[in-house]
């Protein structure tokens, strides 16, 4: 099958530091694949790229087998590529239905839509099966931590989107409410999506993810099935790049 | 947590929308209610110390005193939304205001033809300030500041070093000094009614029809009700007769601002509610960051709001011209850009952004009206009075930031 998005070769620099170095990395459809790395080994990199934040340097970029170009966050967002960031750029002062669609409000001539906006939501939000908020009409400064991070994610999904690109969804949560959100995660996944989930926590990538990325120096170390490894290997290919057969060597892809 | 979404349409009775905002309120986000409190309060002292407050004559001057800062104050909320300042638009209402009296006194032009020079003007330096703000990256403070007193500077050259230009144009007097026949404001009165009433039974109708939540029959006969006998009330007492001597001349109906100030309420608010332009506003003072990455333009928000807040002050310079029925170099001056921000705060617009509503400046307009109206009828010097409305606003703001601690601790906002 072919992956929906796959980048090969990709470079790429800030000035003189590359930070990025012949990186190959391949997503698909539902699939959660992990994408893990020490701190500095270029992940939140590789992520702006897939975005359009950052242009690349050298490479290809795939989407659904097609080269395409994506030089900005809006044409991502039209192939169906959808990132949520760590701080989840949610406005407080706004309503869970108003949050989700900003930017991209319905509207009948120059009115706001706000009843097919909040069947629209209510419709997404069932689909992922939220049960923890009470009311779509309710502030984003209301919710949990939990909830934002799911209110986040149903924004992500509402577009039709093919690619879900998660930084961190876990990192500020406490146990219940991560168990929940590794939930929705693995849930976009069974529903077809492909899932792009940026951890740092061995126990959530071992809980939800098919595949594993490494990245390390700049480089991709491995992707294997997660149930190809262990927990020890993953981290070994985080701290020095390689693990008995797998990984770099001398700082190449074997 | 363990609550679903209501998938099925439940109809929110009169208790459980009383129960949703006694929550909101004790969860620090208190809205309106500090200004309709401290109005009922201030009216009540006032009116039993001073019988005279209660007259209908004094009832209908408290519309035309506060009319100016009112619709400053509306200008005035667009900018604060998105978390900045306007500290030259009481001055940018002197400006406009002069080029109006050049343009019909010294220049002998049309009423319609100075109106829109002012309008213009007023919308000039709005861009202005907004491409300073937006593009340049000057904090708001800093700019309006610099306006406010180059500003000053360009209405005393405008009038030609201190002399007051006065204004004989029936048409622009009329604004703040004429009334519109008893008939005309029950009929506007009743017109405005059944329109509030036909929009929220439509948009209720349509909602149930889809399976929404919509507002109980009973609250929107509650709320149509309200309004109704407040704005009856306040038809009635301002269509009394209000001269001395009625014999040689009446003087009754509503003054020719008050359907001004409606008619830009309701469409000032409906930009903020209902279109993608207000709801992006919001989004801007809520999390200018988020908005930027959801597509919106950041800079073209603030300029345009930029843009509309010296508009409003180039309207609140006419309806002041008019009051005054001249311009002077301190039109639009000493006091009208505090009381004009004082408005929209107490009125409940945030000063840190993402917050406020139209009608916070027409409440908030009230409360300074009836404080400034009450205590000249005391008595009392204008050194009181400034004290007193300095007072007033450092209050607003202790509740807008006191409420705002409080939202932050309690999750609501």
């Amino acid at each position: 099958m072919t992956p929906v998005l796959e980048l090969r070769g990709i470079d790429k620099s800030f000035g003189p530091v590359q930070v990025l170095h012949d990186v190959a990395f391949s997503v698909h459809a539902g699939e959660v694949t992990a994408l893990v790395g020490d701190n500095g080994a270029g992940k939140s990199t590789l992520v702006k790229c897939v975005g359009g934040i950052h242009p690349i340097d050298s490479g290809e970029y795939l989407f659904e087998g097609k080269p395409v170009h994506v030089h900005s966050p809006r044409e991502a967002a039209a192939l169906g590529i959808e990132i949520v960031y760590q701080d989840l750029a949610l406005c407080d002062n706004l309503d869970i239905v108003q949050n989700m669609f900003l930017g991209r409000e319905h509207k009948r001539g120059i009115v706001l839509d706000e009843d097919t906006m909040e069947e629209m939501a209510a419709k997404t939000l069932e689909g992922l099966s939220v049960r923890t908020v009470k009311s779509i009409r309710q502030h984003v400064s209301s919710l949990s931590g939990g909830q934002r991070q799911t209110v986040a994610i149903a924004k992500a999904v509402l577009w039709n989107s093919k690619v879900v690109i998660l930084d961190e969804p876990t990192a500020a949560l406490g146990v219940a409410q991560t168990a929940q959100v590794l939930e929705l995660v693995r849930r976009l996944a069974d529903q077809g999506l492909a899932v792009v989930l940026i951890s740092h926590n061995m126990n959530d990538v071992f809980a939800v993810s098919d595949r594993i990325a490494a990245l390390y120096l700049g480089r991709m170390a491995a992707q294997v099935k997660t149930s190809d490894v262990t927990h020890a290997q993953v981290v070994e290919l985080i701290t020095s790049g390689r693990s008995g057969d797998l990984g770099l060597t001398n700082g190449v892809p074997a | 947590m363990t609550t679903t979404i209501e998938s099925k349409p439940e109809s929110p009775s009169i208790a459980s929308n009383v129960r949703g905002y006694a929550e909101r309120v004790r969860g620090g986000d208190m809205g309106a209610l500090p200004a309709v409190f401290g109005l009922i309060v201030l009216c009540t002292v006032f009116s039993i110390l001073r019988p005279s407050f209660l007259t209908a004559g004094n009832f209908a001057n408290l519309f035309t005193q506060g009319a100016a800062v009112t619709v400053i104050a509306m200008g005035l909320v667009f900018v604060l939304l998105l978390g900045e300042i306007d500290l030259s638009a009481g001055f940018a209402s002197g400006v406009c205001a002069a080029v109006l009296a050049i343009l019909l006194t010294d220049q002998g032009q049309p009423w319609y033809v100075a109106v829109l020079a002012a309008i213009l003007t007023g919308a000039a330096i709005g861009t202005t300030l907004g491409a300073l703000v937006a593009k340049l990256g000057i904090p708001s403070f800093v700019v309006t500041l610099a306006g406010f007193l180059a500003f000053q500077g360009l209405v005393l050259l405008l009038v030609k070093g201190g002399t007051n230009i006065s204004i004989r144009d029936e048409t622009i007097l009329a604004i703040a000094n004429k009334n519109l026949p008893p008939v005309w404001g029950w009929a506007l009165l009743i017109l405005g009614v059944v329109g509030y009433a036909a929009v929220q039974l439509i948009r209720a109708r349509k909602r149930t029809a889809r399976g929404l939540t919509a507002d109980p029959i009973s609250l929107i006969a509650v709320r149509v009700g309200a309004l109704a006998v407040l704005g009856g009330l306040a038809v009635y007492f301002l269509n009394l007769e209000r001269s001395r001597n009625a014999a040689v001349v009446s003087l009754k109906g509503v003054p020719v601002v008050v359907p001004i100030i409606v008619v830009l309420l309701l469409v000032l608010t409906f930009v903020l509610r209902r279109t993608g332009y207000g709801r992006h506003l919001y989004a801007v003072g809520g999390n200018a960051e988020a908005a930027r990455r959801a597509g919106i333009n950041v800079d073209r928000m603030k300029i345009t709001a930029f843009v509309l807040c010296s508009t409003l002050a180039s309207v609140g310079g006419i309806i002041a011209a008019s009051r005054g029925a001249s311009v002077d170099p301190n039109t639009g001056g000493s006091n009208v850009l505090l009381y004009a921000v004082g408005a929209a705060v107490i009125g409940g617009t945030s000063l840190f952004g993402g917050k406020g509503r139209v009608l916070d400046a027409v409440l908030g307009g009230a409360v300074v009206a009836v404080i400034e109206n009450g205590m000249g009828l005391m008595g009392y010097s204008s050194g009181v009075k400034y004290i007193v409305t300095g007072s007033v606003l450092l209050l607003a703001a202790s509740v807008d930031a006191l409420s705002r601690r409080r939202a932050a601790a309690t999750g609501l906002g």
